[in-house]
């Protein structure tokens, strides 16, 4: 089992969603998180005074998938969510010991 | 509001003697001069929607550029000088500025509102009177709004008491004696023909200077300028700004005391002159390669707001657009290029807006009061000895709120210790000052 989180541009959720659900993904879990990377961040002014902030809003989306399912994941995501600009975010995959589902006590990839 | 004489009311003497003495009292009764219901009802709510200026108006505008950890101290020293300026404001406030006795510097009598009945009347500028219990209420809002601005440029760092203290002694010193000079009709300013319709420098150059003088005294916040300290609630701005430019037409339109054409006048003026600093504000931000904030539109408003009041009822509707343009733009400059090459931590730009702006609003009313540019003003009005007049009134103002404030500020100091610890500056004055916190 693999271990997929994606950090990606906020206004992209819906979209990655629904292809994520297409290739038969059944559940993630998403967050607002804050960040940086190479896009450094953004100016706000108020009344001339000039404040940069470093961390910009990101959108978090943690799957937990089956082996053979989880190129195709990163795959879709990396298509989805890219815009060619910096700041649409990085993918990382992790290997994932276990899973149990807590209703029935399920483990490995039926849980999931 | 230039004013005019104050007609005491003998209700009660006149009634004893109504059984005794018909025909006489019949006589005295035509000629005792009676509010006519309509202005005494848009007096009553002008005094209502100055009131809503600060509460919640000024505590929403202020408290939503405070931080998150400094709301509640914002509001309720808004909330607190107001209450205190009322209760002095009956007490002696009144009699300082518009009592019987008294000299171009300042009256006396009336304290305790001795003497006034429900059938006291005070004169307005034309033959009518209003109640004059309407007209001291009307007044007393005034004080509380103007010592309630002052706070803009020292919120985040003075303690509760000490704003409290200062209020005492300020008012005393600085607004009464002004309002006197600027209102009453021995004033030296109302004597020398100075135009101020609604209190540009009795309250706005004289607050702006005051909270000035005062944020010097008491120093920067700590962190500033190096530390962000954005707003934390441009949406409690809005609406502040929102409530207060509502509330603006009691004071305005209000100050002409009866509701008629020059209240009418004032009423135009008081929407497209706001209107057009609004804009204006936000092109400023625009051709200073920014974009049009949020903050640029509702500071733009209160520039506007500002700039109007002394030219309300003295100025055409263009001349007032015109008037709101101007102010707004210097307002900008002032607050965006000025202040932050000056150094000093006038927190919320209550002189940046409120002096700034009301230097800009008493001096060009001497301008737009000139009937060539569609102003009120007689055909025989002669525009360089009015703005003579004018820069000697703003001059004065500022010279007695520089010398006031600073000595309100010391004695506040010598009381209370003026400024909180590091620690509750840090913590917020929330919690250090008021044991409670904004959000939950």
């Amino acid at each position: 089992m693999k271990f997929i989180i994606a950090i990606i541009k906020p206004f992209k959720l819906d979209e990655v969603r629904e292809a994520l659900g297409a290739i038969g993904v059944a559940g993630m879990t998403v967050s607002e998180v804050k960040g940086f990377g190479r896009q450094k961040g953004q100016t706000e002014i108020y009344r001339g005074a000039e404040y940069s902030t470093n961390m910009l809003p990101k959108v978090k989306i943690e799957v937990a998938a089956p082996d053979d399912l989880a190129p195709k994941i990163v795959e879709t995501i990396q298509q989805v969510a890219s815009t060619e600009a910096i700041g649409d975010g990085k993918i990382f995959v992790l290997d994932l010991a276990s899973a149990v589902r807590i209703r029935t006590g399920e483990a490995g990839d039926t849980a999931l | 509001m230039m004013n005019r004489k104050l007609i005491c009311g003998t209700g009660a003497l006149t009634a004893s003697l109504f059984a005794a003495m018909p025909a006489w009292a019949q006589e005295a009764a035509a000629a005792a001069p009676v509010p006519n219901p309509g202005n005494n009802a848009w007096m009553m709510t002008s005094t209502l929607l100055v009131l809503m200026m600060i509460l919640p108006g000024l505590a929403l505008f202020y408290g939503g550029l405070t931080r998150s950890k400094n709301m509640l101290s914002t509001m309720t020293q808004i909330g607190g000088v107001t209450a205190l300026a009322m209760l002095m404001w009956v007490i002696v406030g009144y009699g300082l500025a518009f009592g019987p006795e008294g000299n171009q510097f300042i009256s006396w009598g009336k304290f305790f509102l001795a003497g006034v009945t429900p059938d006291s009347t005070a004169a307005t500028f034309t033959d009518e009177v209003i109640s004059e219990y309407v007209f001291i209420a009307f007044q007393m809002t005034f004080s509380a709004i103007t010592v309630a601005l002052v706070l803009g440029s020292v919120v985040e760092r003075m303690k509760f008491s000490a704003v409290m203290a200062f209020t005492v002694v300020w008012l005393l010193i600085v607004y009464y004696p002004i309002a006197h000079m600027v209102w009453e009709a021995r004033g030296v300013f109302f004597v020398m023909g100075a135009l101020d319709f609604a209190g540009g420098t009795v309250v706005h150059i004289n607050a702006g200077v005051s909270a000035l003088v005062a944020a010097l005294i008491l120093g920067k916040r700590k962190g500033y300028p190096a530390e962000p300290m954005p707003p934390h609630s441009l949406t409690l701005t809005f609406v502040g700004t929102g409530l207060l430019w509502v509330g603006w037409f009691g004071f305005n339109a209000g100050s002409a005391l009866e509701a008629n054409g020059s209240a009418a006048l004032a009423m135009i003026n008081t929407f497209v002159a706001t209107a057009s600093a609004a804009l204006f504000w936000m092109l400023a931000e625009k051709f200073s390669g920014h974009k049009g904030s949020a903050l640029g539109y509702c500071s733009g408003i209160i520039a506007g707001l500002v700039a109007v009041t002394p030219a309300a009822g003295n100025s055409g509707p263009f001349g007032a657009i015109v008037l709101g343009a101007v102010a707004s733009i210097v307002c900008f400059i002032f607050v965006s290029k000025v202040k932050p090459a000056l150094g000093y931590d006038d927190s919320l730009d209550a002189f940046g807006i409120h002096g700034v702006g009301g230097i800009v609003g008493a001096i060009g009313t001497g301008i737009v009061y000139a009937p060539s540019l569609g102003g009120p003003g007689g055909a025989d009005f002669d525009m360089g000895g009015q703005l003579v007049t004018q820069v000697s009134a703003v001059a004065a103002t500022i010279a007695l709120s520089v010398v006031g404030t600073a000595i309100a500020i010391y004695i506040a100091k010598a009381i209370t210790g003026l400024r909180v610890s590091p620690e509750v500056e840090s913590d917020g004055l929330d919690i250090g000052e008021h044991g409670e916190r904004a959000y939950n």
